[in-house]
Formats: C-alpha cells, structure tokens, sequence
C-alpha cells in the first residue's frame, strides 16, 4: 500500500478546513503564488481578496471579534507580510485569537537578501503570542493545527506561520497527517483558580461596603457575559466597563454605571475611586483607565482574576491574585458565595447606591444641541442607536468619534462593540466591519469613524463591492483629526499643528465612484430622516458623510496626572 | 538586587530569541546569558543573571513564563545553590617575573595554565564571580592582560530540588 502524498499548499488548504475555517483573508505574491493555486481548485476555505495586507489583518479580526473564530490571513512574503505588522499589533493588544500564513522565499535563499525576503518572524517577534518557521513540509498540518490552538486558547493572540516557497511547490511532497487534539508540554492554557484564592476573595467581597465589578475584555473573549451578568445581580454591585469590555453586561442593565477611564464617565470612575473592595475580571489596570497610577483608588482591596499572570500586579499591585479563565473563576465565586451563605449587606448597599446616584445626578456629563447649529457627534450616534434598535454592530475606528461611540450606544451584547482598544489604530474600522458584515450578513454593521481614520483603509471600498458587503460607514467628519485637534486644545494651547485637512474629498462621490450609495448630512433637520433612508437600503454599502460640529470635545477627560476620578468635565470645570 | 534565572524550554529554533527579544523589548536587564541543550536534546537550558528589584523579578518570571516555548522558570538566588562561571585569559608572560608570579597566582586560585605561547599563557579559571573578578584584579597588578572572556554564570540548585519535565 502507498501513502498519498500532498505538496505543502495542498496540506495547509486541508488543515484549514479541517480546522472549519470558512475564509482566509490575504493577498497574493510570488512566494504564495502554489497555495493561491492550491486555494483554486477547492471550495471549503473561501479567500477574500483586500486591497492591501494591512485591511487583511483587520478583516480578519474584525471576524475574530465578531464570531470568536480564529481569523486566518495570508500574506506573500516581504512587502505582503510587512503590510501585515499593524493589524498583527491592533490583535495582539486586544488579544484576538488570528493566525497569520506569511510567505517566504525559499530555505536554501534565507539569509541572502534575496527578492522579497524580510524576517517576518523576526520582525513581528515582540507582537505576537508564538510563531513558527517550517522548514520540513511534513509538518505543516501539525503546525497549523498547534498555531490555531496557541491562537484561540488562555489568554488569545496571533500566531504567525512563515512558509518558505519550497515547502509548498509541486515538486516537493510528504503524507498528511494532522493531530486535531493538540496537546504541548509547554502550554497549558486551562486554568482554574487556586481554591485558597477563591475563598479569600468570597470573603473579601461578603466583607465589602463600597464593592465596584470592574470588567473588561476577557469577559467578552471568554463569552463570560451571562456569567457576569448573573454574579453582579448575586452581588447587586455596580458594574463598570472599560473600552474592551463594552456589552460584557448590557449597557441598560440597572447596575451598569458607564465605561471607566479616560474618557469614562464621572460616577464609574468615582465609584473606582471611593470603593472599599475592586473585583476586576479580565481586565489589565491599562494606563488609559488608571490615571496616575501612585494615586489609584488608594481604600481599595483589589481582587484581580485574569488568566494572564502578567497582567497581575504589572502596574497596580493586586491584594488577592486569582490567575485563571475568567468563566471558570466566577462559576467557582459563585459557587463560594453560595457554600458560605453570602448575602449581599443591603444597608451599606444602600448607602453606597445613594452615593453613585448622587454622582450620576450631579456630575453626569452630557452634550447640548441647539437647534439650527452645528450637528452635534454625540447625537448621530444617539440617533444611529435608536434607527438600530442598539442591536447594530458598530465597528469603529480610533478618534473621537470612537469614545463618542462608546459613550452614546449602550451595546446590550458581547461582540457587539468592535475597536482597537489597546492600539488605537486608525484604518481598523472599515476592513474591521467588513469582516463582522461576512459573518453576519443579515445583521446592520455599522462602521464608525473619522474623515481622518477613513482614509488610512477607504480602498477597501472596492473589496466591499467585489465581495458585496453592505456596511454602513457613518463618518463624523468634523474636517480634522479631531482628537489629536482636542489635546492640542487642552495641552498645546491651541496650536493646531496638522491636525487639520483643507484637501477632504468629497465622500459621497468617492463611495459612488466605487458603486455605492454616498449620503451627505449637513443640518440638523435631515439628520434622522438620512440617517433612517441609510439603514433602509439594504443591498448596497452606504457611506455616510456627516458633517458635525468641529469645536467639540469628548468629555469627560481624565486631568492628566491626577487620580482616576479627577476628570474635566467641560472646558475648565473639575469633577 | 541580582538575581540567577534559570530557564527550561524546547530545544527549538528561535526559542533564544525570544527570551533575549523579551527582556530587550521590557528593558530587563541582561548581566549575562548561557546557553546549552540539556542531557535531553530536546530541551535547553539559560541561565540568565539580571538585576532589578522585586517587582521588576515577578515580571520578568511571569513573562518569560508566558513563552509558549517556556517549560519551566525558577530563581535559584534565593535559595541555596551552586553558581559557576568559567574565564579564559591570556596574560603576557614574557620575564622570568611574569612567568613564577602568574604560576603561583593561578595556583593559589586553583586555576590551569592551558596553553603556552613565547610570550603569553593562557589561563582556565572557574569558580563564581567574585572569584574571578578578585583574580583578574590580581593577574592585573603583576602583569598585562592580552585578553579574557567569561562564560556568564551557570548555576543549579542544591540538594534534592531538580528542575527537569
Ligand atoms: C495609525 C494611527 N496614526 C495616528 C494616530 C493618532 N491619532 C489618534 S486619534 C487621531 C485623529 C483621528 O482623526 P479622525 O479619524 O478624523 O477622528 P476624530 O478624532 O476627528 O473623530 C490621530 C491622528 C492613531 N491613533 N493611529
Ligand atoms: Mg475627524
């Protein structure tokens, strides 16, 4: 009996799709050019051409994030992996499960400064969570099989894959073989938390006054949402978010008190700040949510559980560590609190929610539409929630516009709320919510963003047509980079060095150009009644162009320097 | 406060790498750095001296930790252990002075000459630090040092303790 022999392209097509994988996103180049051909000539694994590597990355994150897949790009060698190293840094800080096929030129050149050789191993090293280099063939199903394993397990991030053109030509071939189940000595991702840790922070939370559930983005990687759910109503605690976290607990839950940090709102961040005992889970204590971190919440006992040990104790010193997945640890508080009879103690709860609703009343910070002015931002995206039901996703990009978002559209889901959080990178929400659109067609996906950030991946509008995806792109184009023109405001005294753009095209005729749909709003009046005809077309991308008040600021925002609750609130007024 | 890491991982290309790529990426400090395959060929084994304060230490531990590549971290300085480093020098040795001093120096710290060339010996030497230090210093007052090189620290804990799979 022979075995059958499969080149390398032919192998990685076949661990892909019996690894379920629906897309790849990429481009090609010489030194894919057998695995495009190996792509051809099957139909389980999908390819989505972009129109540069960069908007891959995101495409496939945007997936990641959406669905909770690995999202799997590939890439030529050279230029097409180095276009890859942004959207590899934007998953690896927001920790997104991805795996990246980057090409390369064949083993026997490595080294040679040969065409289109760069290290991409090398150069993607510190931004990565593990990669691999392949130089026997043979091992390609099992080093697909692993990276997807490394991708998606503990705490996700993205694995890249280099593939030499040697390893995957006709010529060379070697028998299939794929572990599925993969095991490795050196990592072991499941976690639960140590039992004594359990008990001291039941103890700590059943001792509590002032407790405050401070969530984040593990909640929604670990689709921990009901969970956490279920344990703030257990402890009839506050709840705050941060960026990542968003729609971890519904934004209208009764107990949610707003997003935390930076540009949070006052009653989170106060809260923070006067609890007597932090449950944080699945958070990292990031400097955009800490302020000053010689100031943080000083009367705290902070209870942290991540399933990464340095996110413990990095920059704020945890009192109870508990290392583990976050699901497997609330299921295990719970349990505790219920072995230990807990009751949540009703008259410091009391005193403590007449204090939080004191803030919210006195300090929330809001906006001011005057009819006959300028469009306010803060009401597009109330308008937007309200067209959508708040059921939309809303992919964004990084600006104002992006904390506008986060702050007037209470995400009532996980997964819902799509941004790069950790990297901030402008160009994210367009290929980003292309990617959520292709894993749910029927759902509206909103692409959030700027006349800046827009313009860091707007060829994208092309693949949007080729692959029929019908997002709807609101841009709140204020004619600057509104955030960078916010800090120059506040920090540099007004000096507006390039922060503004006198050469905006015309957007609308920029979408048409590409065949879609381009609505322009200017006023007030039409505002609702565009923003509705947007959403009602259905088969075509609408790119709509807003033209919103410039002068304003997102408020509120931390006082650089000062504690997490010492925040402007307008220009020149304190919490 | 120095500290001796040492570190267990799979014996696989670019694994170096990314233990040297971390602590230049956190700005760890390096004091010195080996290497070698264990007596299982499918694992290597660093050690690492490095210098920074507790916090700096649990960082440094957990993400070396969080290397996928990574079996096994542990601290050996702050138990009992053995350190050794080995140095290699030349020295000129070119009078009849040089010769007997370098000789009886080499003897006191239980060192070897191991080669010998017209005008310069070649010393082997291995103990921990200190001791190499204290012996550079003293070769230094009697005669020229052409050239030295220095293992970096190797270390292994005492008694039953064993780091292995
Ligand atoms: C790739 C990249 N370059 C630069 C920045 C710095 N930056 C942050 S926000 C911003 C302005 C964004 O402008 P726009 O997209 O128009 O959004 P706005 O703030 O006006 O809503 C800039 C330049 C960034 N986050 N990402
Ligand atoms: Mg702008």
């Amino acid at each position: 009996m022979t075995t059958e022999l499969f080149t390398g392209a032919e192998m990685v097509v076949k661990a892909l799709s019996a690894l379920k994988v629906k897309y790849i996103f990429g481009y090609p180049g010489g030194s894919v050019l057998d695995l495009y051909d190996a792509i051809f000539q099957q139909d389980e694994v999908e390819h989505i051409l972009v129109r540069h590597e960069q908007a891959a990355t995101h495409m496939a994150d945007g997936y990641a994030r959406a669905t909770g897949e690995v999202g799997v790009v590939l890439a030529t060698s050279g230029p097409g992996a180095t276009n890859c190293v942004t959207g590899i840094a934007t998953a690896y800080m927001d920790s997104i499960p991805m795996v990246v096929l980057a090409g390369q030129v064949p083993t026997t050149l490595i080294g040679n400064d040969a065409f289109q050789e760069t290290d991409i191993v090398g150069c993607t090293r510190p931004i990565i969570k593990h990669s691999f280099n392949c130089r026997d063939l043979a091992d390609i199903p099992n080093i697909i099989a692993k990276a997807f394993y490394i991708a998606s397990t503990g705490r996700p991030g993205p694995v890249v894959v280099e593939l030499p053109k040697d390893m995957l030509v006709p010529q060379n071939k070697a028998p299939y073989k794929i572990e599925l189940d993969v095991s490795m000595r050196s990592y072991n991702p499941n976690v639960k938390g140590h039992p004594k840790q359990i008990r001291k922070a039941a103890k700590a939370i059943s001792e509590a006054k002032k407790l405050v559930v401070y969530s984040g983005g593990g909640i929604v990687l670990a689709d921990a949402s009901q969970l956490l759910t279920t344990l703030v109503e257990t402890l009839k605690s506050p709840v705050t978010n941060t960026l990542m976290g968003l729609g971890g607990i519904s934004g209208t839950h009764e107990n949610f008190i707003g997003m935390l940090g930076m540009h949070g709102s006052v009653e989170a961040n106060k809260t923070m700040a006067n609890a007597d005992v932090i449950l944080a889970l699945g958070v990292r204590f990031d400097d955009r949510v800490t302020n000053n971190v010689e100031k943080f919440c000083p009367n705290a006992n902070i209870i942290h559980v991540d399933i990464d040990p340095t996110s413990i104790s990095k920059t704020i010193n945890a009192h109870i560590p508990v290392v583990g997945l976050v699901d497997v640890v609330m299921q295990q508080l719970l349990d505790e609190l219920n072995d230990i009879n807990y009751t949540p103690d009703e008259e410091a709860l009391k005193e403590w929610w007449q204090q939080i609703h004191l803030w919210r009343d006195t300090q929330h910070v809001g906006y001011e539409q005057i009819e006959g002015e300028k469009i306010k931002p803060q009401r597009v995206i109330e308008a937007m929630y309200k067209i959508t039901n708040g059921e939309a996703y809303v992919a964004s990009d990084v600006g104002q516009h992006q904390m506008f978002a986060a702050q007037y559209y209470p995400f009532a889901k996980p997964r819902q709320w799509i941004n790069s959080g950790g990297a901030g990178t402008m160009g994210f929400g367009l290929p980003a919510a292309m990617g959520v659109k292709l894993a749910f067609p029927d759902k509206h996906v909103i692409c959030i963003t700027g006349d800046g950030s827009i313009q860091m991946n707007i060829q994208e509008l092309s693949t949007c047509m080729q692959y029929s995806l019908p997002v709807v792109i609101i841009t709140l184009n204020n004619r600057s980079l509104g955030m960078v023109r916010q800090w120059q405001d506040m920090v540099y005294g007004g000096r507006h060095s390039s922060s503004y753009m006198e050469s905006l095209p015309d957007f609308c005729k920029v979408a048409e150009a590409y065949g879609h749909v381009g609505i322009q709003i200017d006023t007030l009046e039409e505002l609702d009644s565009k923003l509705e005809e947007a959403f009602s077309i259905k088969n075509k991308l609408v790119f709509v162009d807003v033209l919103v008040d410039e002068k304003e600021h997102v408020y509120p925002m931390h006082i650089r320097q000062g504690s997490i609750d010492e925040m402007w609130i307008k220009k020149g007024v304190k919490a | 406060m120095r500290h001796i890491l040492a570190i267990l991982l799979e014996n696989e290309a670019g694994a170096l790498s990314r233990i040297v790529g971390l602590f230049s990426q956190r700005a760890f400090n390096i004091e010195s750095l080996t290497v070698a395959p264990t007596d299982d060929n499918s694992l290597s084994r660093i050690t690492i001296a490095t210098i920074g304060d507790d916090k700096v230490l649990e960082q440094i531990v957990k993400q070396v930790n969080k290397l996928v590549d990574v079996i096994k971290i542990s601290e050996l300085t702050d138990r009992k252990h053995v350190e050794r480093e080995l140095l290699l020098i030349k020295v000129l040795a070119n009078t009849d002075k040089s010769r007997t001093e370098v000789k009886r120096i080499t003897d006191i710290f239980r060192g070897a000459i191991v080669d010998i060339g017209k005008q310069i010996y070649t010393i082997e030497l291995t103990g921990d630090g200190d001791k190499l230090n204290a012996f550079i210093e003293t070769l230094s007052n009697e005669t020229e040092i052409i050239e030295s090189v220095r293992s970096g620290c190797v270390g292994i804990a005492r008694g039953e303790k064993a780091m292995r799979l």
